[in-house]
């Protein structure tokens, strides 16, 4: 019987992202080298939260991009082209802090396309990883530095992250099939 | 988003929406060719063989500059150099670098059909880069790119095509792509070498220059292709400029903003003048930018086609 259940709702996702922020500063003393980059499409919006709630928490503006991962990914031969979206990162990687930004964290295969992307930009001095949620299940040895809310799924189930969307309230649900 | 072809042999059985997805899909592409590193790893441990029977320079070049950008293994092969010449069959050559597990075949070939001939015996997908008079499907997915590029769409567009179309490839897979996607195609040159049967394609067919160009918002223009011809289809290079070659004097009456194009190699004073072919108004080095990012893309698209399967949720 398929079900589905309310993980977080708008105020808990705004919750969470503002706490991210704050340890975001707290384990980046100097803010001034930090930098934001959304993973389409789930991490796109939330990194542009993200970077209003950090640039009012520092008094400064951070800058957002945002990174397609797809043309990296490991899995290409064995499913269907995936879409691919723009990529902007309208500054320096060289040298900053960046921060990667996705809305679920599973296998942790996304997150390795991504830092293998992010190396054609140049060199960040550090790569730092914020999502809104961690479902379990890594097939790889990363780890998130932020994470919104952990939680503990079956291998089967589904995790959506409704964000900006018009004409519906920012939710996390779990699907059960 | 719907791709799960595993050749690209034509546009003629391609859908409005494969072809745009193709587009979209190109202009990320294009974006990794102005980055620092212009390389991605989409491909990697894939082997291509650019299997091209027929002469070709730039779109040769075009396909084998796509498949490094996109980190494949690539073999190239002519027929000059190969075991063609010695009679073995087209499928015989093919089947042999199959069992060197070559995973994508791009073939140029004089004889119409024979991509599609590969397609049925190969288990390796295969790219037509020109068939014959037939079909030249990524100049026409390329030519439909730098319009949408440039003008921000397609349909609705007066496209006229002016030159040898009875023996162009790229005329036929341009009118296929650009009807599909809405434009008014009118097909324009000497009557021997655009017959009436066109217009079966959903296109227009007129032997009057001045009205062709009159109305058209892009004017694509086609070389004479003598190699194709077994007779001469009009009397000679001079009467064709004077009668059907973009001069200074036919330019200066089209659109103010009408652009042209041209697949290449250009004849100049033939088919185009000189002052006409470097105007801001030509974009015929554009096409050849875009030609790379749009054969990036074609090969991903159908590197991927596994079947429609749902992207997994992550």
């Amino acid at each position: 019987m398929p079900e589905s259940s309310l993980i977080l709702n708008a105020l808990g996702i705004q919750r969470a992202l503002t706490r991210i922020a704050h340890e975001i500063t707290e384990r980046n003393e100097t803010t001034t080298d930090v930098v934001l980059v959304g993973i389409p499409r789930g991490g796109v919006p939330l990194a542009e939260q993200l970077g209003k709630i950090l640039s009012g928490i520092v008094n400064q503006a951070i800058p957002v991009g945002s990174l397609d991962v797809n043309m990296h990914r490991d899995d290409l031969d064995q499913r269907a082209a995936p879409k691919i979206y723009p990529t902007q990162i309208p500054f320096d990687v060289n040298g900053k802090t960046v921060v990667l930004v996705d809305d679920v964290l599973f296998s942790g295969r996304t997150i390795r396309a991504a830092m293998d992307a992010l190396n054609d930009f140049g060199r960040p001095r550090k790569i730092q990883l914020a999502v809104l949620v961690d479902r379990g299940h890594r097939e790889l040895p990363i780890k998130a530095d932020f994470v919104g809310k952990n939680q503990p799924t079956s291998p089967t189930e589904k995790v959506q992250v409704r964000l900006g969307e018009p004409g519906s309230e920012d939710q996390v649900i779990l699907h059960r099939p | 988003m719907s791709w799960n072809r595993k050749h690209l042999l034509d546009i003629e059985s391609l859908s409005a929406d494969e072809i745009i997805t193709v587009l979209d899909t190109a202009k990320a592409f294009k974006a990794v060719g102005e980055r620092a590193i212009k390389k991605v790893p989409a491909l990697r441990g894939r082997t291509v063989v650019n299997l091209f029977v027929e002469p070709s320079t730039r779109t040769r070049i075009s396909f084998e500059l796509a498949q490094q950008r996109l980190s494949a293994d690539i073999v190239n092969f002519t027929a000059e150099a190969s075991s063609l010449k010695k009679g073995e069959t087209l499928k015989d050559t093919a089947k042999n670098l199959e069992a060197l597990n070559a995973d994508f075949i791009v073939i140029r070939h004089s004889a119409a059909g024979a991509p599609h001939f590969l397609s049925r015996v190969l288990n390796a997908h295969v790219i037509n880069a020109g068939d014959g008079a037939h079909e030249h499907p990524t100049q026409a997915l390329l030519d439909a790119f730098t319009i949408r590029e440039r003008t921000g769409k397609i349909a609705g567009l007066n496209v006229t095509i002016l030159g040898d179309i009875l023996f162009s490839r790229v005329a036929r897979s341009n009118i296929w792509a650009l009807t599909k996607l809405g434009a008014k195609v009118t097909l324009c040159g000497p009557s021997t070498l655009v017959p009436r049967t066109f217009e079966a394609m959903g296109c227009r067919v007129t032997h009057d220059v001045d009205e062709a160009l009159r109305e058209a918002d892009i004017i694509h223009l086609l070389r004479i292709q003598h190699e194709r011809q077994r007779k001469t289809m009009f009397p000679s290079i001079g009467e064709y400029t004077t009668l059907y070659g973009l001069t200074k004097a036919r330019f200066a009456k089209v659109r103010p903003n009408a652009l042209i194009m041209h697949p290449g190699p250009i004849n100049r004073g033939v088919e185009i003048d000189n002052e006409v072919a470097d105007c801001a108004r030509s974009l015929i080095l554009e096409q050849v930018t875009n030609g790379l990012a749009v054969r990036m893309a074609v090969m991903f698209l159908i590197n991927g086609g596994k079947g429609p399967q749902e992207i997994a949720v992550v």
